[in-house]
Formats: C-alpha cells, sequence, structure tokens
C-alpha cells in the first residue's frame, strides 16, 4: 500500500466516524466543546512526543488531563465559564508549544498533523473508531435525539453529553494523529453542517459521514496532484463542503403585528 | 387516590421554599386547575412532582406514571424532526435501546396526533409548526407516554382560539378516561370548567372545588394588585405570560 492510499484509508476511517458524531456535536451545541477540548490536549502530545511514547498515548492523557481543567474551570464564577475556559485552553496550549520545542516529533506535526506518516498503529485505531463510534451513537440516538430537540425533556441529560463528550475525546486521540492539534477540528464541526442539507436526522447522519469520508480522500488526492500540505488540504476541502451545505434558513421568532399575522393565516 | 401532597414545601434551595403549605389529594379522573400568579410555585410544585427538585419540607406521593407538557421547553425549532417523531418520543422510555420503535407505538403516535387534530401533520417539520399546534404536538407526545397523571404548564399560553378548543376537549376526554389533570393557567373563568382548584402565592390559598375557591378573597389573596373585578362580577387578571 503506498503512501497515499494509506492516507486515504486514515481520511476516510475517520470520516466515516467524525461525520456522525459531527452531526451530534452541533445539534447539542458542542462545536465550542470541540475546539477546547482538541487545542488543550497539546501538553499531552508534546510531553509523549518528547518521551518518544506514542502520541495515541500521549493524546488520551492530554484530553483527560484537559477535560478535567476545563470542567474545574467552568465552574468558576468569578470571571464566568466561558472566559476561565478560554484562558485555560490558551494556557495548555501554549504549554503544550513550548514542552514540543525539543520534542522528537516537530511542532507543526502535531499542529497540522501528518498524514502521510499514518503508522499502521494508527490505522489500526482510525478502523476501531469507525466501528466503535456509530454503534455508540445508535446505542444513544433517542437520548441524544431528546437532548438535542429539547433539553427540557430528556431524563438523564448529564449521561447523554457524557456519553457524546467521551466519543469527542476518542475521536480527537484517534483523529489528531492524522490532522493534528489545530485541522482536526474541521473533521468534528464541517461534517455536520454540510450534512444539514438532508432534511431528516438520519439521512443528515448517513450524509455527513459520507461528506466527510468523500472530502477527505478529495483532500488527500488534491495534496498529492498539487503537492501542498495533507492536511491543510483535507480541512480546506472540509470547510469548502461546509460552506456548500449552508443554506438560507427562513427568519424565525420575528415579532410580527397582529394584522400581519392574520394576513398569514388568511 | 393519584397524588397527594401533605405540608408540602417546594424550592431551590433548603430553607428557602417557593412555596409552602401545600395540601390537597387527588383522586383518578379528576381535572385541577392550578391558579397561581408569576413566581406564585406552580412551576415548582410541578417540579417537584416530576421528582426534578427533592421537597424542602412535608411529603407527597404520586400514585402512577406522571408526564408532563412544560410552558417552556425550549425545543429547537430548526432540530430536524417531524411532528410524528416528536409525538414518538413519548415512547422512547419503554424502548430499550437495542429494539425499534414497536409499531403499536407507531399506532398510538398516529392516534395521538389524531385527537389533537395534527394527524395529516404527521410528517411537517416541528419547527414549521404553528405554536399552537407545537404545543398540541407536545401533548401527543404525553399521551403516547401513556401516563396516568398529566401536568400542563399552562398549555393555553400564547395559543390560537383553535388549538385552544382543541386542547380543552382533549383535557376533557383524557380525564373522563380516567387521567389526573393538573394544569397550571392564568385564566380564572376557565378554571371553572375542572373538579378542583388549587390556588398558590407563595403558599397554598385554597384548594377546593371551583365553587369553594374561585371567590373574590381568595382571588384576591392569590393574585393580589394583579387581579381586576370587571363588570358583572367576573374577574380578570393584568399580568402577562413571562419568560423563565
Amino acid at each position: 500500500m503506498t503512501i497515499r492510499d494509506r492516507a486515504l484509508l486514515e481520511v476516510v476511517l475517520l470520516g466515516a466516524a467524525c461525520g456522525p458524531l459531527s452531526v451530534w456535536l452541533l445539534a447539542n451545541r458542542q462545536a465550542y466543546a470541540a475546539e477546547s477540548l482538541a487545542h488543550a490536549m497539546l501538553p499531552g502530545l508534546a510531553i509523549a512526543a518528547a518521551a518518544g511514547a506514542p502520541l495515541l498515548l500521549g493524546g488520551s492523557a492530554g484530553v483527560v488531563v484537559a477535560a478535567l481543567l476545563i470542567a474545574l474551570a467552568a465552574r468558576d464564577q468569578r470571571i464566568g465559564s466561558e472566559t476561565a475556559i478560554a484562558v485555560t485552553v490558551t494556557g495548555l496550549f501554549g504549554l503544550g508549544a513550548l514542552l514540543a520545542i525539543d520534542a522528537e516529533t516537530p511542532l507543526g506535526d502535531l499542529l497540522f498533523g501528518d498524514l502521510l506518516g499514518v503508522s499502521d498503529g494508527d490505522l489500526i485505531a482510525a478502523a476501531a473508531l469507525a466501528i466503535v463510534v456509530p454503534l455508540t451513537l445508535a446505542a444513544v440516538h433517542r437520548p441524544l435525539t431528546v437532548a438535542a430537540f429539547a433539553p427540557a425533556l430528556a431524563s438523564r441529560p448529564a449521561r447523554t453529553q457524557a456519553a457524546l463528550l467521551a466519543l469527542l475525546a476518542a475521536a480527537i486521540v484517534v483523529a489528531v494523529q492524522g490532522l493534528g492539534n489545530l485541522l482536526v477540528l474541521a473533521l468534528l464541526v464541517a461534517p455536520g453542517i454540510a450534512g444539514r442539507r438532508a432534511p431528516r436526522l438520519p439521512q443528515q447522519l448517513v450524509l455527513a459521514a459520507l461528506i466527510a469520508a468523500a472530502s477527505g480522500a478529495a483532500g488527500v488526492l488534491a495534496s498529492d496532484r498539487l503537492g501542498t500540505a495533507a492536511g491543510a488540504s483535507v480541512a480546506l476541502v472540509l470547510v469548502a463542503a461546509a460552506g456548500a451545505g449552508l443554506r438560507r434558513e427562513p427568519r424565525r421568532n420575528v415579532r410580527r403585528s397582529p394584522i400581519e399575522a392574520l394576513s398569514d393565516r388568511a | 387516590m393519584l397524588v397527594r401532597a401533605e405540608h408540602l414545601q417546594a424550592g431551590y434551595a433548603p430553607g428557602q421554599p417557593v412555596v409552602r403549605g401545600v395540601e390537597f389529594a387527588v383522586a383518578a379522573g379528576q381535572a385541577v386547575a392550578v391558579l397561581a400568579p408569576n413566581g406564585g410555585g406552580k412551576t415548582t410544585l410541578f417540579r417537584t412532582l416530576l421528582g426534578e427538585l427533592p421537597p424542602l419540607g412535608g411529603t407527597f406521593a404520586v400514585d402512577g406514571t406522571i408526564a408532563a407538557v412544560h410552558q417552556h421547553d425550549h425545543a429547537r425549532l430548526d432540530f430536524p424532526v417531524s411532528a410524528l417523531d416528536v409525538a414518538l418520543m413519548g415512547a422512547y422510555g419503554r424502548t430499550p435501546w437495542w429494539r425499534r420503535i414497536a409499531g403499536a407505538d407507531r399506532a398510538a403516535a398516529r392516534a395521538a396526533l389524531d385527537r389533537v387534530g395534527l394527524v395529516d401533520r404527521e410528517g411537517t417539520h416541528f419547527g414549521s409548526l404553528s405554536g399552537g399546534q407545537r404545543r398540541r404536538v407536545m401533548i401527543a407526545r404525553a399521551i403516547v407516554q401513556d401516563a396516568r397523571i398529566l401536568l400542563l404548564d399552562e398549555p393555553f399560553a400564547g395559543v390560537d382560539r383553535a388549538s385552544e378548543e382543541r386542547i380543552l376537549t382533549v383535557l376533557e376526554d383524557l380525564a373522563a378516561e380516567g387521567r389526573t389533570l393538573l394544569i397550571a393557567t392564568h385564566d380564572v373563568e376557565q378554571s371553572r370548567r375542572w373538579d378542583r382548584v388549587l390556588c398558590l402565592n407563595g403558599r397554598q390559598i385554597a384548594f377546593g372545588t371551583p365553587e369553594e375557591t374561585l371567590t373574590a378573597p381568595t382571588l384576591a389573596a392569590t393574585y393580589g394588585p394583579e387581579l381586576v373585578v370587571l363588570r358583572e362580577g367576573r374577574m380578570g387578571l393584568t399580568i402577562q405570560h413571562h419568560e423563565h
């Protein structure tokens, strides 16, 4: 298998997992959580890279520590949870950049990934993710639906959110090998936007998976043909697909005069 | 009795009850109007009966499954679900995650939409329905839950006249089937339709039949200066519905 073929297989597997996950992340308004977690895990990656340990191991530890610190920051009432999270994530990101200075893996690879250097272990991890994430999402489909549609109706919203965030953490840890700490976000957000073209939820989930896999493959092929960076090419194709998926939404909750409302009804 | 409260105190923080001294007992098939000014404690009482808040004092007992139609469920209007999908959510609680929604539950959801007059809109995107229609779909969802006790928090707030009439008919039918209804409302005149009236204003003001409770002194204690007396002795309220 050529380097390009391995990269293609990696992005298709990641797309199959992250596409439907992306739909749920957006539906549950977790795009900011995805960004925070992805960026804040950099110290774990940097320490693993400096120690010559597998990035998967460092990423796993990094994402757990980042999740705990973000959860602690979110409780801060002095400056507000969003501000506290932003400060924490920036701090962790800066710490990761410092720790990565003498690392065996260049900082650029940690930030932007190395799709053309995926190992057998990376491919196995991506394949496992492509199985585990869709199956888990299918198992929690109903509670996720209620939590996203009307949180007040959800019976155990905290448990549902925890399951979604656990899947997010697993996806980040695996996908960061190929797409890096910064570009991985494209795979976690863009397919969900692109999938909104479909009218029903099951169709959106399938469409998001297809678009994620196809955009990933298109990015790798474009990179191969044009000689551009693979991770950046994949991210740009994903963002372009998301842009194409945006549609003009009708304005909602617009206050109208009773006469306008009556004329509409007539 | 399906719902019973004794010296119940309900609130969000220990030692700071929003409503106290709640004592009532409701039998199967009875519909109770819950009258209270904004902040008077009716939503807090409902959340306590639903088990979302622990009682701060006293006791309560609910003998049977309980379902709620919230005043503000903050449903996402852009979420891609149809009216039938939302009604089917009432069957989620009794369907294990590994099983498909049963055909009987699908039939029950369509029947519930039929009861609220929306079976012809079952495939319509929920967010495209009018406010009154969305409220009716939420009632259909509660019907599919097949609960013996229904808590409805201001089901008529912001709905058009056609939806209001349809909802009233459905609620009367549900009570006739033996279900117990607690209906939070600001509509004093409409409260006369129901079997019992519970008046709250930080504490229980009265509980009894409409004839016993819908009197000028009781309503004045319940609503205070928000109450206005109209011609022919009828009473109305100056308050507005509010966002929580």
